[in-house]
């Protein structure tokens, strides 16, 4: 089986937050990058398919140089090989772009099944999966919790809303994005890093790969979301705060 | 150029978004100036489309056909796709469900069309519009516009607009029964019914009080912290989502769009974040107290009271004020 992983590099959870000078974007500066969290969920099943039916797992980026280091964590954790598809422009790509990118990379490859997260946690589109399965011609199903891949189809469980589910079947090659929960994820080990140096990695430009850039909707203005409701903000010390509240939820909201 | 509104039902109930769809539509055509037309899509729609005529629209249209019974994303596609094109609208929108997440980006990307997802709120400044869009998790809006040839393809936030809103119509809208051929062999997933998996009989939707962890709790053995502060409250404990992917709590635990909606009188949110598919299943609650460290966490856009601290410092204290009130 021959398993393509879509992984993109976003900034870790908690960082610090500042808008770049034309309020596009944020700054890049002095944060830490991680793999896109739903991104490591999907790479993991990649890898117990493979583990259980062999063939190949090929971890895929399109982003800047740094995002390098997102493709060599996936390396580490058991990826065969790593294609980065290089190019500055693709942190503040939409999802046309980025998945054409994609499409054009794997379409040139065998692939039997191709892997995506569910969303990106910084831009949060929710969209390139279906969109890179619809430029190859496949089918593809959303929001999996469980792929079987021992019969001739897939067959895989679809989360839905509000904690119904549904069985879904399709024929190879599909694409599927992974929902967050679906395993429990591998830690690298030091073995895995050391030989992750020796694995392949393909680096294209968009040039080599017949591609342009061009959006389809653009991010006009950045700015802080407005408060819905007036949030009391309680200071003090943590007893102090403790003491208030409570005071506050007995006396004013009347709800303990 | 008209506004085209999709909404979505199953097996004749309708998606409870689909109206708050609706009212942004509406929103939507009187802010471009345009006619409104809405679609139902199935098998056997007839009563659904009858029931949106009442509202102000310019005409409903049926897309119905025994194909579309079940979804399927080839299914809907194509139906959609002829609709759009016989339709020729200028914006198609959408409620953001599960089904709209699976189906518009494959519609949008097959007709060369953007897909703007997720919207909170748009604008209408003259011109061509502006769609606000969350990123970074909530903690930024961005003001988003379409930039390629229309149709333009929008999804739009559950609770952005209120259902309550919708405007009903003078008279009853023509319905028009949009024709479409639909080849069963084009359609190469098959569906089975929805099921629910076997659950606990765990029910936090009668929880009057209710204390949920995020993220921020760490580790599974800070756990009984947050369980002895629901105690010392009378409460029940819940959990954001990514707790119960890690097994810290079992699912039936879990709130959101994934898992249980609440609203009970008092929501007390330690280290959550406060993402949409969170806030979904507990916005209802009638007063919401959020600890949180980060200031900018979306959650406190929507807390009644906010404490900015760490939680390991206040859980504590907030146990010991219940315990000894001196
Ligand atoms: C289709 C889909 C469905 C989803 N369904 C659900 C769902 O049903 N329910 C759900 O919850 N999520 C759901 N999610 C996930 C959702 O988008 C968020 O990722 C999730 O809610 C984040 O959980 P969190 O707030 O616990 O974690 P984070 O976003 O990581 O937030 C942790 C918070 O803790 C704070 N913090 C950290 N340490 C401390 C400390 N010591 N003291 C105080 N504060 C601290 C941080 O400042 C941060 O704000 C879904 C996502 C998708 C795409
Ligand atoms: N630049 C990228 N490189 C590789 N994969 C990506 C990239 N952007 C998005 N993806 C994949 O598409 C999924 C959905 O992203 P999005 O449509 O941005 O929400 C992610 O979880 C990734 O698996």
């Amino acid at each position: 089986m021959n398993i393509f992983v879509c992984v993109k590099q976003v900034m870790a959870r908690d960082s610090v937050i500042r808008l770049d000078e034309g309020a596009t974007w944020v700054r890049d500066d002095g944060l830490t990058f991680e793999m896109n969290e739903p991104d490591t969920y999907a790479l993991e099943e990649a890898l117990r398919l493979k583990e259980k039916h062999g063939g190949e797992v090929v971890a895929v980026t399109a982003g800047p140089a740094r995002s390098a280091s997102t493709l060599r964590e996936a390396l580490a954790k058991g990826a065969d090989r790593g294609i980065h598809i290089e190019d500055d422009r693709f942190v503040e790509a939409d999802t046309h772009a980025t998945a054409s990118a994609l499409a054009a990379a794997i379409g040139q490859e065998q692939h039997d099944l191709i892997l995506t997260g569910l969303q990106s946690d910084d831009s949060g589109f929710g969209q390139t999966g279906v969109i890179l399965a619809e430029k190859l011609g496949l089918p593809h199903a959303t929001i999996i919790m469980e792929i079987d891949a021992s019969g001739s189809q897939l067959r895989c469980k679809r989360e839905l809303e509000a904690g119904w589910f549904q069985t879904v079947t399709l024929p190879q090659p599909a694409l599927l994005t992974i929902q967050s929960g679906i395993n429990k994820v591998r830690y690298a080990t030091l073995m895995g890093i050391k030989r992750a140096r020796k694995k392949p990695f393909q680096r294209y430009t968009t040039d080599e790969l017949g591609i342009e850039i061009t959006a389809q909707q653009n991010v006009r203005r950045l700015y802080q979301p407005q408060q819905a409701k007036q949030t009391v903000f309680l200071e003090g010390g943590s007893r102090e705060v403790a003491d208030e509240l409570l005071n506050k939820l007995r006396f004013e909201a009347r709800v303990i | 150029m008209s506004i085209l509104l999709v909404t979505e039902q199953l097996d004749g109930k309708w998606h409870r978004m689909s109206f708050e769809a609706l009212a942004a539509a509406q929103a939507a055509a009187t802010g471009l100036d345009c006619p409104l037309v809405a679609a139902v899509v199935g098998s056997g729609v007839g009563q659904l489309a009858a029931e949106l005529a009442s509202k102000r629209v310019s005409e409903v249209v049926a897309v119905d056909s025994p194909e579309l019974a079940q979804y399927t994303p080839d299914g809907f596609a194509s139906a959609l796709r002829q609709a759009v094109e016989q339709v020729k609208p200028r914006l198609v929108l959408f409620p953001h469900t599960y089904q709209v997440r699976d189906l518009v980006p494959k519609l949008a990307a097959s007709l060369g069309g953007c897909f703007v997802s997720d919207i909170v709120a748009m604008r209408f400044d003259g011109g061509a519009p502006i769609f606000v869009r969350q990123l970074f998790q909530g903690k930024l809006h961005a003001d988003v516009s379409a930039t390629g040839e229309p149709p333009h393809f929008v999804s739009v936030q559950s609770g952005a607009y209120r259902a309550d809103a919708v405007a009903e119509g003078p008279a009853p809208a023509p319905i028009r029964d949009l024709a479409v051929s639909l080849d069963a062999s084009v359609i190469r997933t098959q569906a089975e019914p929805p099921y629910q998996d076997a659950k606990d009989a765990v029910d936090l939707g009668s929880a009057q009080i209710i204390v949920s962890v995020g993220r921020g709790i760490q580790d599974p053995d800070n756990i009984p912290q947050a369980e002895a502060l629901a105690e010392a409250l009378g409460g029940e404990l819940a959990a954001s989502r990514p707790i119960c992917d890690n097994g810290w709590l079992p699912l039936e635990r879990q709130i959101g769009s994934s898992g249980q909606t609440v609203a009970p009188n008092l929501y007390l949110a330690l280290g959550i974040s406060g993402a949409i598919q969170h806030v979904v299943g507990m916005k209802g609650a009638k007063t919401i107290v959020a600890i949180n460290k980060d200031a900018g966490a979306p959650i406190f856009e929507i807390a009644d009271y906010g404490i900015v601290a760490d939680l390991f410092d206040v859980v504590p204290k907030l146990i010991e004020a219940l315990e000894d009130p001196n």
